[in-house]
C-alpha cells in the first residue's frame, strides 16, 4: 500500500492543478513565440490582477458553502464610483479609492445580511444584488462611460515597478498573500472553512456563524470594489457595462482550483492558478487569432475538462 | 423438502488490500426465519451483507440460494435472486407519492402513459395486504413518518419479489410505537416465507423477534445459536468476549454544589414546566421515549432554541442564553444526538474539531492561531479520552463511530466545561467503544463536571446515572434515584402506566 510508486502518484494527484498550469505554459510557449515575451506576460498580469482579487472574495464565500453572483456588477459600480468621485464630486484620489470600497462593502454586507439572518438562498440574495448594483451603476453614470481626469487614477494602471512589474500585479499579490495568511493561520479562516463543512456543528460549538457568513459576503464586496478601481485605472474611464459574466469566471477559477461548491474545501493558491489557467487559454487563442465566438466554446470545454480532472483525481486520492 | 436453507453463505473470505475483513464466515438462513446478525462495529456484518447484495465481490467462499450455487457478482444479479437491503437512509424520492415510489421503475407497463387509477389501486392493495391501510397511496413520501417510509421502502422491494430482506439497524430512527408496527410487519413477512436478516445493536429487539442469531467478531464467525438457547448476558459475552458487568466501570465522584438548575421551562407542547437540578460530579439521566421533549429541553437550556418562559441558574447566576455562543462562554457544553450532522465536522481534520470551541485559547495577536498550542491541546485531550487515531491531521470521517464521538466530546473538555449535556452519547457505537465512553463520562464526573445524559437505552441509564428524570410528552413525569432504578419502572413511567396500579 505504501510503495514509492503510489507516493509519486499521490504527489501528482495532490498537485494536479499546478501540473495542469505547467503543461499549459509549455503548450503555450511551444505554439506561440509571442507568448513568453515580457510584453505579453506583463499585459496578462495587468489584465488579470482585478480578476484575481475578485476570486479571493469569491473563494471565501464558496468556502462557507455560498455563492456570490454580484461580483461583476459591484466591480462595474466601483469603476463608475471612481469616475464619479473624481469628476462630479471632486473628492480627489483618496475619495476615488475609498468610495468604491465603501460601496462594495455595503453591497456585500446587504447580501450577507439576507443570507445569514433571513435564510435567503445565497444564489437568490446575490442575484438580486447583481441587478441592483448594476442598476445603481447605470443611474450614477447615466448609462455613459465617464472619462476620468488625466493624471489621476489612470497613472496607477500603467505604473510599473522598475519599469517591468506592473503595480497592479503587486497589489494583487499583496491581496493574495493576505487572503492566504488569513485562511491558513487565523481563527477566522478556520471558522470559514468549518462553516462550509457543517454549519450546524459549528453553531452548536458556540460560534456565531451568522456573523461570519455576513462577513465573507462583505469581504467579497470590498474585493469587487477594489477590482472596480483597478478596472478604471487601466482604461481611465468609469463604465457601468464592464464585468459582465465575471462571476462565472470567478466561480470557474475557484472550481478549477479544487474548491467544492458545497463548501469546506478550497485553496487560495490553487484559485490563483485557476485564474491563470483561464487567462492563458484566452491569451493563447488571441495570439493564435482565434475569433471571439469559438473562443467561448473552447473555454467552456476546457473548464469542464479541468473540473472533470479534479473530480477524477480527488476520487482517486480517496481510494488510495 | 428440497432445501432447508434459503441462503447459505459458506466460508466467505474478503480482503481489503492487506486487511482481512472477513475470515471464513458462514451464514445460514431458512425461509420464514428472522435471523439476527450481531457483532460490534467493525465485526464484518455490513461487509458480509454487501457481499450478499452484490455490492462487494468476495475472495473466497460460496453462496447458495435455495440450494443452487450463485455467483452474485453485481447488485443487479443479487436483486434478481430476490435479495433486498433496506438501509437506514432510504432510497425513496421524498416529493413523489407512495404509489409512485413503490412502482418507480414500472410506472407504465403497456404504453407510455401512466394509468394513475390502476397504479394507486395496486399500491393500496399491497399496503393493505401488509396491514398498513392507513398509508395512502397518493400521499407524498415526505409527509409520512420515518416508520411509514420504511414500510414503503419494504413494499417497494417486496413488489420486486424480494425473498431475502436485509434490515440494517431498522429501528435506530423509530419511536417506540413505530417499532411495534415494524415488528408486526416482520411477523407478517415471516408467515409469507420471507427470510429476514436483521442487523441491530439493540439486544432486546433481537430476543423479541429473531429466531436464530449469528455472532461475528473481528471478521470471524463466532457462533450460530437459537434465540431460546441463550440470554442477553451470554450473547454480549459472545460479541465482546467479556462480561456485561464490566460494561459500566465504577465511578468515584464527589457530588458537590448545584451547577445547573432549571425552573419551569416552557416552549410549546414539547417542553412544559420542566424543572430539575444537577450538581457537580453528578450524572443525571434523562429517560423517556423518542419525542418526549428531552432533546428540545436541552436545546432551550443551551440557547440553540429560544424558550418561552422559565428560569435557568448556572453556576449560581441567573442566565438567559440567547445563542450557543453565550452558553459555551459560561462553560456549558452540548454533545448533540446526531453525531454526523451536528456533532463533528467529518471532512475536516481531527485537530480542527477538538479546538473548535476553544479557539480563544490558541490564538495570539490578530487572531493568528498558535499551531503548537493547538497540537498540544489536541494531543493531550485525545490521550485523556484514549482516542485511537493515526494523525490529528486526518479527516474525522476516517475514525470509527466511537472515536468520532470522542472527538466531539474532546471539544468540550478543551473548553473546560462545568456542565456537559450528552444527548444519546453512545448511539450507533459498538459495545467496546461504549465502555470507553462510559469511562470518559466517569472521569469527567470525577473531575467535578456536572453531566446530564439523555439516553433511550434503559441499561445505560440504570448503569450510569446517579439520578434519573423521566420525560413524557414534554413533561417530567418522574424522578428515580439510583437505588430505585429498574427497567420496568422506567418503561412504566415513560409509557404513562401508573406505577401503583397493577
Amino acid at each position: 500500500m505504501k510503495s514509492s510508486k503510489n507516493k509519486i502518484g499521490k504527489i501528482l494527484i495532490d498537485n494536479n492543478t499546478y501540473i495542469m498550469l505547467l503543461l499549459l505554459l509549455i503548450i503555450c510557449a511551444i505554439i506561440s513565440p509571442d507568448f513568453f515575451t515580457v510584453q505579453n506576460i506583463t499585459n496578462l498580469l495587468r489584465q488579470y490582477s482585478g480578476t484575481i482579487i475578485v476570486c479571493m472574495g469569491m473563494l471565501y464565500v464558496i468556502l462557507t458553502g455560498g455563492i456570490d453572483l454580484s461580483v461583476g456588477s459591484i466591480l462595474a459600480l466601483g469603476s463608475v464610483m471612481v469616475a464619479y468621485a473624481l469628476t462630479t464630486k471632486e473628492l480627489g484620489m483618496i475619495g476615488a479609492i475609498l468610495l468604491p470600497l465603501v460601496c462594495g462593502l455595503i453591497c456585500g454586507a446587504v447580501t450577507g445580511f439576507f443570507v445569514a439572518f433571513t435564510n435567503m438562498a445565497p444564489f437568490v440574495a446575490s442575484l438580486a444584488m447583481m441587478t441592483i448594483a448594476r442598476g445603481v451603476a447605470y443611474v450614477v453614470s447615466n448609462g455613459q462611460p465617464v472619462q476620468t481626469p488625466a493624471n489621476t487614477i489612470g497613472r496607477l494602471g500603467v505604473a510599473k515597478l522598475g519599469g517591468v512589474l506592473p503595480w497592479l500585479a503587486i497589489l494583487a499579490l499583496v491581496v493574495v498573500i493576505i487572503f492566504f495568511c488569513i485562511l491558513r493561520y487565523t481563527a477566522f479562516g478556520r471558522i470559514v472553512i468549518a462553516i462550509g463543512s457543517n454549519e450546524t456543528s459549528v453553531r452548536l460549538a458556540g460560534i456565531p456563524t451568522k456573523w461570519y457568513k455576513l462577513s465573507v459576503y462583505a469581504i467579497s464586496g470590498v474585493c469587487s470594489g477594489l477590482a472596480g478601481i483597478i478596472a478604471s485605472s487601466r482604461t481611465a474611464i468609469g463604465t457601468p457595462i464592464i464585468g459582465e459574466g465575471l462571476e462565472l469566471d470567478a466561480i470557474a477559477a475557484c472550481v478549477i482550483g479544487g474548491a467544492s461548491l458545497n463548501g469546506g474545501r478550497g485553496s487560495v493558491l490553487k484559485t490563483v492558478v485557476g485564474v491563470f489557467v483561464l487567462a492563458f487559454i484566452s491569451n493563447i487563442m488571441n495570439l493564435l487569432a482565434v475569433p471571439a465566438y469559438p473562443q467561448d466554446i473552447i473555454k467552456g470545454v476546457i473548464i469542464v475538462l479541468s473540473v472533470l480532472l479534479q473530480e477524477f483525481t480527488t476520487r482517486k486520492s480517496e481510494t488510495i | 423438502m428440497a432445501n432447508e436453507y434459503r441462503v447459505e453463505m459458506k466460508n466467505i473470505v474478503k480482503r481489503f488490500g492487506g486487511v482481512l475483513a472477513l475470515n471464513d464466515v458462514s451464514l445460514r438462513v431458512k425461509p420464514g426465519e428472522v435471523h439476527a446478525l450481531v457483532g460490534e462495529n467493525g465485526a464484518g456484518k455490513s461487509t458480509l451483507m454487501k457481499i450478499l447484495s452484490g455490492a462487494f465481490g468476495r475472495d473466497e467462499g460460496t453462496i447458495f440460494i435455495d440450494g443452487k450455487e450463485e455467483k452474485i457478482s453485481s447488485p443487479r444479479e443479487a436483486k434478481e435472486l430476490g435479495v433486498a437491503t433496506i438501509y437506514q437512509e432510504f432510497m425513496l424520492a421524498p416529493h413523489l407519492t407512495v404509489a409512485e415510489n413503490i412502482f418507480i421503475d414500472r410506472l407504465s407497463e403497456k404504453n407510455k402513459f401512466i394509468n394513475w387509477k390502476e397504479l394507486n389501486r395496486k399500491a393500496e392493495e399491497i399496503l393493505k395486504q401488509l396491514g398498513f391501510e392507513e398509508i395512502k397511496a397518493k400521499a407524498t413520501v415526505e409527509s409520512l413518518s420515518v416508520a411509514y417510509q420504511q414500510v414503503v421502502e419494504i413494499c417497494k422491494n417486496l413488489t420486486r419479489n424480494a425473498r431475502i430482506l436485509v434490515l440494517d439497524e431498522p429501528t435506530a430512527v423509530l419511536t417506540f410505537s413505530e417499532i411495534e408496527k415494524l415488528f408486526l410487519l416482520i411477523e407478517k413477512l415471516k408467515k409469507d416465507g420471507v427470510s429476514i436478516i436483521y442487523i441491530s445493536h439493540r439486544l432486546e429487539e433481537i430476543f423479541q423477534i429473531c429466531d436464530r442469531i449469528t455472532v461475528l467478531k473481528d471478521g470471524t464467525f463466532v457462533k450460530e445459536v437459537g434465540t431460546e438457547e441463550i440470554d442477553k448476558h451470554q450473547l454480549v459475552n459472545l460479541m465482546v468476549g467479556r462480561d456485561m458487568s464490566t460494561l459500566f466501570p465504577p465511578r468515584d465522584a464527589k457530588i458537590g454544589e448545584t451547577v445547573l438548575e432549571v425552573k419551569n421551562l416552557n416552549r410549546g407542547k414539547q417542553v412544559q414546566n420542566v424543572s430539575f437540578a444537577v450538581r457537580a460530579g453528578e450524572v443525571l439521566g434523562i429517560s423517556g421515549l423518542v419525542g418526549a421533549g428531552r432533546t428540545e429541553t436541552m436545546r432551550l437550556i443551551f440557547g440553540a432554541d429560544r424558550k418561552e418562559s422559565g428560569e435557568i441558574i448556572f453556576m449560581g447566576e441567573k442566565v438567559n442564553f440567547k445563542s450557543p455562543k453565550q452558553a459555551v462562554r459560561k462553560g456549558l457544553g452540548l454533545l448533540p444526538e446526531d453525531r454526523k450532522q451536528q456533532g463533528v465536522l467529518l471532512e475536516q481534520s481531527i485537530r480542527i474539531n477538538t479546538t473548535l470551541s476553544s479557539l480563544k485559547k490558541i490564538i495570539r495577536l490578530l487572531g493568528v492561531i498558535s499551531e503548537k498550542k493547538d497540537k498540544e491541546l489536541t494531543r493531550d485531550v485525545l490521550e485523556q479520552l484514549a482516542t485511537k487515531y493515526n494523525s490529528m491531521e486526518d479527516h474525522t470521517s476516517s475514525l470509527s463511530g466511537g472515536n468520532q464521538q470522542k472527538v466531539a466530546l474532546a471539544k468540550w473538555l478543551v473548553a473546560d466545561c462545568k456542565c456537559i449535556i450528552l444527548d444519546e452519547p453512545t448511539r450507533g457505537v459498538d459495545v467496546g467503544a461504549k465502555v470507553e465512553i462510559y469511562k470518559n463520562i466517569n472521569d469527567l464526573a470525577e473531575q467535578g463536571v456536572a453531566i446530564v445524559m439523555i439516553s433511550s437505552e434503559m441499561t445505560e441509564i440504570i448503569g450510569m446515572c446517579d439520578r434519573t428524570l423521566i420525560m413524557r410528552q414534554g413533561k417530567v413525569v418522574g424522578e428515580l434515584n439510583k437505588s430505585e432504578l429498574g427497567e420496568e419502572k422506567l418503561i412504566r413511567y415513560s409509557m404513562g402506566v401508573n406505577v401503583h396500579e397493577e
